[in-house]
């Protein structure tokens, strides 16, 4: 049954990549803004920007570059950035652990955040706190990320300078590690200083993205919580002489969390997307920074390779949010 | 159980603490160190060859490719020329050939020797337009070089008045042939190599360049032996990182930042105009071909209140292409501001407040200083003499594209930079009708700037220009509107050199 559903939506996580691969490619192309008039010299003549556009093969019809492009994905190749004369591939997929380490940390405090303030809001169920609490999480929730990002870099970046304002790591760090997950790397070579380095760096971008996902979180499993609360195995608990916490996190968190699992999947996706204007606004080299340029240079290339790279990350996490939620759920796993 | 909760707890303590221990490692340190210098600069270095793909034409980046390479001829902070790479350099009394002496003892980042072949080569290779090199139109018009000693000689094919000038602009660096045959262009980009006065000693694509000086550079090694360059982008994130004194060097903040910044204590500022102007294109479409409206449009806009209300008094009003400094400036060219006189040019026509000429007005946001805002006042100025535009707001990007086409509105702003203040790169291309960058497109314009192009007297080629720009402000073929103005804020423990051209060099800044 699982092998099944894993099949189907390995199938349709194909299809949609395909679909995505086209309607980006056109769209990329019937967008206004061409990268070859961004380049062309004062003197050019028809003759110069004719021979630009076949460097760039855009002389070609838009099947034929449609074709061209397809054929090279499906070696592993998506051609070369017209800006960063490097390989996409090479590019994106070197920009990429920074923006899965950014939106892990950012999940990880989301979660932790969020986890807690539904905790004390259930524990405390029916006071002037829970109130509070409820009120702090609306109001974090109606904050945008980048807004939040711009209040972090003048509370710790300027007025009291505990937090680096921009970039990933402090450049005068000597980094020769094999991949770009410096927190993951890092912590495997022993290498504390990058660690450290890292996560100062990355902590208020992460606490951007963080915020507005724990409000979510933290009324959603405050809710579950509360309706766990009135069900009879936690009356039962009680009766056993468990305190309210230990029924809390004992009992009604598991089931609570269930749903919850499920927010945080789909809020997943929508927290990776929103590194594209918090790393712009941090500095940070992650994919979002690089799309942003990508898309204000028209490097066609470079936005096919971020886009198509991001929808399936997108797609796979997914997936991976639906396994988890089947095989987590009894009833699913067993119906 | 209760031992376990307590356990617990503490090891919730202990990880605390150490997580907190571990991001205090990384903490911020403030960025002077007696040797090292951290500038917060507006744009990511694109790619390390600064002679091919758009990025090679890109005037923001020119100052970091400035720090690394040498170009064919220097440029000071003036918009002067003087020896560079090249020590002396002119065209024969009939201007079919050139000569160049090439600089003696120079050496390259790896310790190689800079020699006559190699200029060769990046002048041949620039000429290539399978290379990639967006000026070669300019380059393909020298060649069949030959080198006797250090002197280089060639032929000139089609003769360039501004070719000596284009030596010090865009894509006019000497590249090392020997290494980049042996490496490669991917090998180049990953370790780039130049005569310039600092070295790349570690370059994180997108976040980071970290320099550090050459201690062989011909000119003398610079003040700073490390230079850490960090690409920041968001101009609120620059501000911020100069005010905590993270770095010590930033340009490109907003003027009201730029304000607030320079009185606060341990910062300083400048703030000099630059070869960038403000401009609105004219079209010769629709109703931009009555020239009363052309010229009603221009003489409605009070630019200098424009500058002082917008831009806090940061800019420098302008009549012509030309601004002080170029060749060709000519101060006796004066576009009033009189909004009488364009009532009365645009009663000539039948227009009036009440029966206003009608036009769209194209124009980015946010890409220059206060643009948009510049032309809803601009439109504003304009709607009390009896014109009512409409603004339409597009990326760069669109603006580009439609100039190339020639589709643009009857009106569109947009910003023109000339570094090396020669007339034939602003009037000249800007209103050459068959240059793709030119919106005015009349055969008048083609017939007075053409000869221009090839003109051999120098002082002939000048003063062409000059009565161009008269005929040019007469007709009312475009609205120059301002020069820009660049702030810098800087650490007050650093001395920094503003240049004309806009290029903010790390070579240029010393210890206060």
């Amino acid at each position: 049954m699982l092998l099944k559903t894993v099949f189907v939506r390995l199938l349709t996580t194909v299809i949609t990549l395909f679909g995505v691969a086209v309607v980006v490619f056109v769209l990329v192309r019937v967008a206004p803004g061409n990268p070859i008039a961004m380049m062309l010299p004062p003197g050019a003549t028809e003759k110069d920007i004719a021979a630009l556009n076949a460097v760039y093969g855009f002389d070609k019809s838009l099947a034929e570059q449609f074709i061209i492009w397809l054929g090279g994905v499906l070696h592993g190749d998506f051609g070369t950035s017209i800006t960063l004369r490097q390989p996409v591939a090479e590019l994106v997929l070197g920009r990429l652990p920074a923006t899965l380490e950014l939106s892990s940390v950012a999940l990880l405090l989301a979660l932790a955040l969020g986890g807690c303030v539904a905790v004390i809001g259930a524990r405390k169920r029916g006071t002037g706190t829970e109130v509070g609490l409820d009120l702090t999480s609306g109001a974090v929730l109606s904050v945008p990320d980048f807004l939040w990002g711009l209040i972090f870099v003048l509370v710790f970046g300027v007025l009291w300078p505990v937090l680096s304002i921009s970039g990933r790591v402090d450049p005068r760090i000597d980094i020769d590690f094999t991949t770009n997950f410096y927190i993951f790397e890092g912590l495997l070579r022993g290498r504390l200083d990058v660690v450290g380095s890292t996560l100062s760096h990355m902590l208020m971008p992460a606490m951007s993205l963080a915020l507005p996902l724990a409000a979510m979180i933290a009324q959603l499993l405050k809710q579950n919580l509360k309706e766990a609360l009135t069900q009879d195995y936690t009356t039962l608990a009680r009766v056993r002489g468990f305190s309210e916490t230990a029924v809390i996190l004992r009992e009604a968190l598991r089931n609570a969390a269930l749903p919850t699992l499920a927010l945080v999947g789909v809020q997943f996706t929508f927290l990776i997307g929103g590194t594209v204007i918090v790393e712009r606004l941090f500095a940070f080299e992650g994919l979002g920074n690089m799309a942003i340029d990508a898309v204000i240079n028209r490097d066609l290339p470079l936005i096919q390779g971020i886009v198509l790279l991001f929808a399936a990350l997108f797609t796979v996490i997914n997936l991976l949010v639906d396994l988890s939620y089947t095989f987590l759920n009894p009833r699913l796993r067993h119906g | 159980m209760t031992a376990k909760t307590q356990l617990t707890r503490r090891g919730f303590i202990g990880a605390s603490a150490a997580l907190t221990a571990l991001i205090a490692t990384g903490a911020p340190v403030l960025a002077q160190s007696a040797d090292s210098l951290t500038i917060a600069y507006n744009i990511p270095v694109q790619s390390w060859d600064p002679t091919t793909g758009p990025a090679a034409v890109n005037p923001a980046l020119q100052s970091i490719y400035l720090a690394v390479f040498d170009r064919f001829i220097d440029q000071a902070p003036d918009l002067s020329f003087g020896p560079g790479l090249l020590t002396e350099w002119g065209f024969n009394d009939d201007k079919t050939k050139i000569t160049m002496t090439v600089r003696e003892g120079v050496k390259w980042h790896n310790g190689d020797d800079f020699t006559p072949e190699d200029v060769v080569w990046s002048l041949t290779r620039a000429a290539n337009p399978e290379i990639g090199n967006p000026m070669q139109f300019v380059w393909s018009k020298i060649g069949n070089f030959s080198v006797e000693g250090n002197v280089i000689t060639g032929d000139v094919f089609s003769f360039e008045p501004a070719l000596f000038k284009w030596m010090a602009f865009l894509t006019a660096f000497v590249l090392p042939k020997t290494y980049y045959e042996e490496v490669g262009s991917e090998g180049f980009e990953k370790a780039p190599i130049g005569t310039g006065p600092y070295m790349v000693d570690a370059y994180e694509q997108g976040a980071y360049v970290r320099l550090k000086a050459f201690a062989d550079y011909w000119g003398g090694a610079p003040e700073f032996d490390t230079v850490t360059i960090k690409f920041v982008t968001d101009a609120a994130s620059r501000v911020a990182e100069i005010e905590s004194g993270n770095v010590d060097v930033t340009s490109n903040m907003p003027y009201e930042e730029y304000d607030r910044l320079i009185a606060k204590d341990g910062l300083s500022g400048v703030a000099v105009p630059i070869t960038d102007i403000g401009m609105i294109f004219l079209n010769d479409i629709d109703v931009m071909l009555d020239k009363n409206v052309r010229l009603a449009a221009h003489h409605a806009i009070d630019k200098q209140l424009i500058i002082d209300r917008l831009l806090r008094g940061y800019g420098v009003a302008l009549s012509t292409l030309e601004v002080p400094g170029y060749a060709a400036y000519d101060d006796s060219i004066v576009v009033e501001y009189d909004p009488e006189k364009s009532k009365k040019l645009l009663a000539a026509s039948g227009y009036s407040t009440d029966n206003p000429v009608t036009f769209t007005i194209q124009t980015t946001r946010g890409f220059k200083p206060k643009d948009y805002e510049m032309i809803q006042a601009i439109v504003g100025m304009w709607r009390k003499v009896g014109i009512n535009a409409e603004i339409e707001v597009y990326e760069i990007a669109k603006h580009y594209e439609l100039r190339a086409s020639d589709t643009l509105a009857p009106a569109a702003f947009y910003n023109w930079g000339n570094s090396i203040g020669d007339p034939s790169t602003s009037t000249g291309f800007s209103m050459f009708g068959p240059s793709p960058h030119a919106v005015w497109d009349s055969p008048d314009l083609v017939e007075k700037i053409g000869p221009l192009f090839v003109e051999p007297d120098e002082d002939k080629r000048i003063q062409g220009y000059k009565d161009v720009s008269r005929y040019i402000a007469e007709e009312g073929y475009v609205i120059p509107i301002l020069q820009y103005v660049m702030p810098i804020v800087y650490a007050s423990t650093v001395n920094v050199v503003p240049y004309t051209s806009g290029d903010l060099l790390p070579q240029a800044m010393t210890k206060a």
